[in-house]
């Protein structure tokens, strides 16, 4: 292999691999406040996606994504507050079949809404054939966004989780319920606000994606699985290791191309999930004595 | 400061509380002992708020609680020291004591500061081991993380859930000699202990709590010589006096 054609791939798979990391970073939030795997996160990046190619008719491009975002996070919200929320202590496996229930019902509103159609965003710089050389190989500028903006958001996220005080809320919320409730701290907000979070992040990785790889009403199922491998990979609830996960498995992706056929690039990530179920279910960095004292 | 009346509750069609009466004056160590299963931490949950009441009023520096959400209840200056100490595992002894002061969090962070001091100052072995995860550390200073974390929030009551549990008797001395040193300070406190001895000893009231009514109120010392007590919960027989 040529070193061009060698980072050709690494960067692809890097491309591919922090997203698939943005969305399981969504599932750990979730998962860390409330113990449960939100099946709808997939959705939430679909919605970023379709808002703003449909806003951006009539906003600017900056303004359609922001204005995208906030309302799918609004969306996060609500679907917390309508579906969740007033639950009295449900069991893990009713609110997970939730959330399944909540993207099926998503992705349905989005096909009446939007149809079948393949949608994008245009290039956020040039267009389709615009090019930038990076390491000998040349890539579309839309590359070096998606990684910049994703990795801003990783950087940005731990930032808030380690010094700002609904960040640290958040996370005692994480740590031990009961006692957070115990300090004064409304778990119940931190959990529509965990929602929020990763409606948000989701969103905004599916805006800048948008150019790339296209957005159609069911994109989110897809993406759901990759990130949910992702974070199994890593080990439920660490944000981190979901990003080492994420690079991982994009990059394994995208090389498995020179050697298998393209068909069987989703197979890998699935073989792979099932693999990791079976011989290390607390992921590759998670602790297992922790994972062993979880619910779920 | 909290006042009790005619209380009953519990979990579904149970009743584990039978109209339960009982007050805490403010500046006064109140112990509630009893035996497994008699209602202890049944009370404490109504008092926080975990449990709704069925019946009677909690009644804190006069005010009804009965609306409040638990963590509104922590904002009133309610403070409970839950059983199992409860603390944050995976952050470390100085984040866990700022959490505790987060009803606070309006206040400067000099503030904050001072009241961590105060907290380190009362339990040394805390600032020895401020920067370790807070699941790392034994379960004596466990229990006095979730003290200081308590304490951190300034709360009118600090409420006590049998904090000698699965403790070594050093340990356990130590932890209520920093309650007699609570009381110095100008705190309240109520007490839960199964260990009747140790907690009447620092008390300066109590009530005697069983299957879900108070049998027996009075000062420390009348109930530390009284027979019932003595047999039933200091281990001694009756007639060896």
């Amino acid at each position: 292999m040529t070193l061009e054609l060698f980072s050709q791939y690494l960067l692809a798979g890097i491309t591919y691999g922090i997203i698939y990391a943005i969305v399981g970073i969504g599932f750990n939030i979730i998962y860390n406040t409330t113990g449960i795997i939100n099946f709808a996160q997939g959705e939430f990046v679909m919605l970023g996606g379709m808002i703003s190619i449909s806003l951006y008719q009539w906003l600017p491009l900056p303004l359609a994504i922001g204005a995208a975002v906030i309302l799918v996070m609004l969306i996060g919200a609500l679907v917390e507050i309508l579906f969740i929320r007033w639950l009295d202590r449900p069991s893990v496996l009713r609110m997970i079949i939730i959330t399944i229930g909540i993207s099926i019902l998503i992705r349905e509103a989005a096909l009446h809404v939007w149809g079948e159609g393949v949608r994008s965003l245009p290039y956020f710089v040039g267009n389709e054939i615009t090019t930038v050389p990076v390491l000998g190989a040349r890539v579309s500028p839309q590359v070096l966004w998606v990684i910049g903006v994703c990795t801003v958001m990783v950087l940005g996220l731990s930032l808030f989780f380690k010094y700002t005080l609904q960040g640290k809320k958040m996370q005692a919320c994480a740590s031990n319920r009961v006692a957070a409730t115990l300090c004064g701290i409304s778990t119940k907000n931190m959990v529509t606000l965990s929602f929020m979070l990763s409606a948000g992040i989701g969103a905004l990785a599916g805006c800048v994606m948008s150019p790339i790889t296209y957005t159609q009403y069911d994109v989110g199922t897809g993406l759901a699985i990759k990130g949910f491998t992702v974070a199994i990979l890593g080990g439920l609830g660490s944000s981190m290791a979901a990003v080492a996960a994420g690079l991982l498995l994009g990059i394994i992706e995208s090389f498995s191309v020179s050697v298998v056929p393209l068909a069987f690039q989703d197979a890998i990530s699935i073989s792979l999930l099932l693999a990791i179920l079976f011989l290390r279910p607390h992921g590759l960095f998670g602790n297992k004595d922790a994972a062993d004292l979880k619910e779920f | 400061m909290l006042k009790i009346k005619n209380l009953e509750a519990g979990y579904g069609k149970i009743r584990v509380l039978k109209r339960i009466s009982l007050h805490v004056n403010p500046g006064e160590i109140v112990t509630l002992i009893g035996a497994n299963g008699a209602g202890k931490t049944t009370l404490l949950a109504a008092i926080t708020g975990l449990i709704r009441a069925t019946a009677g009023e909690i009644l804190l520096k006069g005010d009804n609680l009965e609306r409040l959400k638990p963590e509104g209840i922590v904002f009133r200056g309610c403070s409970l020291v839950p059983e199992g100490r409860q603390v944050f595992a995976t952050m470390n002894v100085r984040e866990n004591l700022v959490l505790g002061a987060y009803v606070q969090h309006r206040q400067g962070k000099r503030q904050l500061q001072e009241g961590i001091e105060y907290i380190y100052d009362l339990f040394p072995v805390l600032r020895e081991r401020r920067h370790q995860l807070a699941g790392t550390l034994s379960g004596g200073e466990q229990q006095m993380l979730a003290m200081g974390r308590a304490l951190m929030a300034k709360p009118a009551l600090l409420m006590l859930d049998e904090p000698s549990t699965g403790l070594a008797p050093l340990i356990v001395k130590n932890i209520f000699q920093i309650i007699t040193r609570l009381r110095e300070a100008g705190n309240t406190v109520l007490l839960i202990e199964q260990n009747a001895k140790a907690a009447l000893r620092v008390a300066d009231r109590g009530y005697v709590l069983e299957t879900g009514k108070i049998i027996l109120e009075g000062s420390s010392e009348d109930l530390l010589t009284n027979r019932d007590v003595q047999r039933a919960y200091l281990g001694r027989d009756v007639k060896e006096n």
